[in-house]
């Protein structure tokens, strides 16, 4: 057998397992674009603090980890409520531009924070999980975590939108915002509930990338762009369309790092990104009429 | 029931309701009729809370509307279907009827509430779990109407019902109309179909250029020449 095929296969399923944590990145921002219809632009950022927070309660205070990440994704629940309650919802008859130049606001004042409190050192939980060795291939343990701990996540988000009268009010608002108060909804109460679970899900995320890379002021550059990069390819607000934008560019990553270097991952799935904007310029699964 | 007095409404510079004074009574059905632009769906969201009046007072049941926040105005009663039926088009139709019972008060007769819907249509039945955007639009009618239904309302708003469907389906939604008047929910609609509507309603207000121009029984009102007036301009 082809020593290149196990290689291909294995790079296939870390793209797979990539795509999982990417999904469940852009769920959250596109939640939170669909039914409020504003960009969190600083949404890495919450993740960023939410890294910080595994990093101080798991290595700093010694916090049992799965205690560790409850409180973070609560925590950045909170953060998503406090930044639309402080932010957006002033904000919410305004231009989007002056939205769109708010939530910038808060990246960049969510990294001098982060600058000023926790200095710009690269810290890590200094957790080594294993390394899965199976039929030739290398996969690492803290991936298989972090895929299967966002399914799960995606999976509880799908159910309480498709079950809940909440999460049915969510689906609706995104599609006719007006008569919301017909059906006796209180649409800014469906705000701050989104924003919670937009801020849970970047907290969920903040979980699992703190086993994946070193938590750093600017480390939501690392995965800020992709995330809405992958978002407007599925179509900004479109959540199935979202998921599979984020499985596409992680295979376009992952199979261009296993041919060229990793950073030629990158160039080919921004090529994609430019090219498909072109060609489908409402996203991968723009709606009919 | 529903008492108006000395409503006017706008949207900015522009006033579509001058002074509009109208009541709908226990055990009622109500018309609006008019030409277009003379106010009817302005009126209709006006009661509903999508607007809210510049002057005039609003009540239902002695309940001040204006001092009630626009989504609470559907717990006390009144469920307003839309211009253009305004349905979640990408959510199934037993969703857009889940929608119609968001109220805590509606949740636990659900199952009550949706049969007593199906009964009603027995189409959205067949249909519970298509997209509501890809049916017809009589269906999407009959839709729209089973979501306010859901929510066990007192009072039903009808903004022309019959608006863009075949005259078939027309003759349907005021056979529907009658229906549910005589379960005993009142309703008051708004018609460019006048004939039809003054069918199945007891009373009728005349509505143009924004105020009340006549009023009184349905036959009446078939009968006077402000009626002509108002649609042939003679």
């Amino acid at each position: 057998m082809p020593i290149l095929d196990v290689y291909l296969l294995e790079a296939l399923i870390n793209g797979v397992l990539l795509g999982g944590v990417l999904a469940l990145i852009s769920l959250g921002l596109n939640l939170v674009f669909g039914v409020i219809d504003v960009v969190w632009i600083c949404y890495a950022e919450l993740i960023m603090f939410g890294m910080y927070g595994m990093y101080f309660l798991y290595s700093v205070f010694h916090w049992p980890i799965l205690a560790a990440a409850a409180l973070c994704i609560a925590g950045v629940g909170a953060l998503g409520v406090l930044l639309h309650v402080i932010v957006i919802a002033p904000l919410l008859g305004a231009a989007p531009i002056n939205q769109l130049l708010a939530t910038g606001g808060v990246l960049f004042f969510l990294q001098s924070a982060a600058t000023v409190m926790f200095g710009i050192e690269f810290r890590n939980l200094g957790l080594r999980l294993p390394v899965l060795k199976a039929a030739g291939m290398f996969i690492s343990y803290s991936r298989l975590l972090a895929f299967g701990a966002a399914l799960t996540g995606m999976v509880a988000v799908y159910l309480f939108l498709r079950r809940s009268y909440t999460g049915a009010a969510i689906r609706a608002i995104a599609q006719d915002r007006q008569i919301m108060t017909l059906m006796g909804v209180d649409s800014r109460r469906i705000y701050v509930v989104t924003s919670a679970l937009g801020g849970a899900l970047a907290g969920l995320a903040s979980c699992l990338l703190v086993l994946l890379y070193d938590v750093h002021p600017f480390v939501g550059l690392t995965f800020g762009p992709i995330t809405f990069l992958i978002c407007v390819l599925g179509g900004l607000g479109n959540f199935v369309g979202g998921a599979v934008a984020a499985f596409v560019f992680a295979e376009l990553i992952s199979l261009g790092g296993l041919y060229l270097d990793l950073e030629w991952g990158y160039v080919f799935a921004f090529v994609f990104f430019i090219v498909m904007m072109f060609v489908r310029p409402e996203g991968l699964m723009a709606r009919r009429s | 029931m529903l008492a108006l007095r000395s409503v006017r409404a706008g949207y900015g510079s522009f006033q579509a309701l001058f002074d509009v004074s109208l009541d709908v009574r226990a055990g009622e059905a109500v018309a609006v009729i008019g030409p277009n632009g003379a106010g009817k769906t302005t009126l209709m969201r006006v009661i509903s809370g999508l607007i809210r009046p510049t002057a005039g007072s609003i009540a239902m049941e002695g309940t001040d509307l204006l001092a009630t926040p626009g989504h609470r105005i559907v717990a006390l009663g009144i469920a307003h279907v839309p211009e253009s039926r305004r349905l979640f088009p990408r959510m199934t139709v037993e969703d857009n009827l889940k929608m119609g019972g968001f109220l805590p008060a509606a949740r636990p007769k659900y199952r009550q509430r949706l049969d007593f819907v199906f009964e009603l249509f027995p189409r959205l039945r067949e249909r519970r779990r298509q997209l509501a955007g890809t049916m017809s639009g009589g269906e999407q009618q009959m839709c729209a109407i089973g979501r306010a239904l859901m929510s066990d309302p007192k009072l039903l708003l009808l903004d022309e019902p019959s608006a863009g469907l075949a005259p078939v389906v027309v003759e349907q939604v005021f056979e529907l109309v009658k229906r549910i008047r005589a379960g005993g929910i009142n309703v008051l609609i708004v018609e460019q179909n006048v004939q039809q509507v003054l069918r199945v309603v007891d009373r009728a207000y005349l509505l143009k250029a924004g105020s009340i121009r006549a009023a009184g029984t349905a036959a009446v009102l078939l009968a006077t020449e402000t009626l002509r007036e108002a649609y042939l301009g003679v």
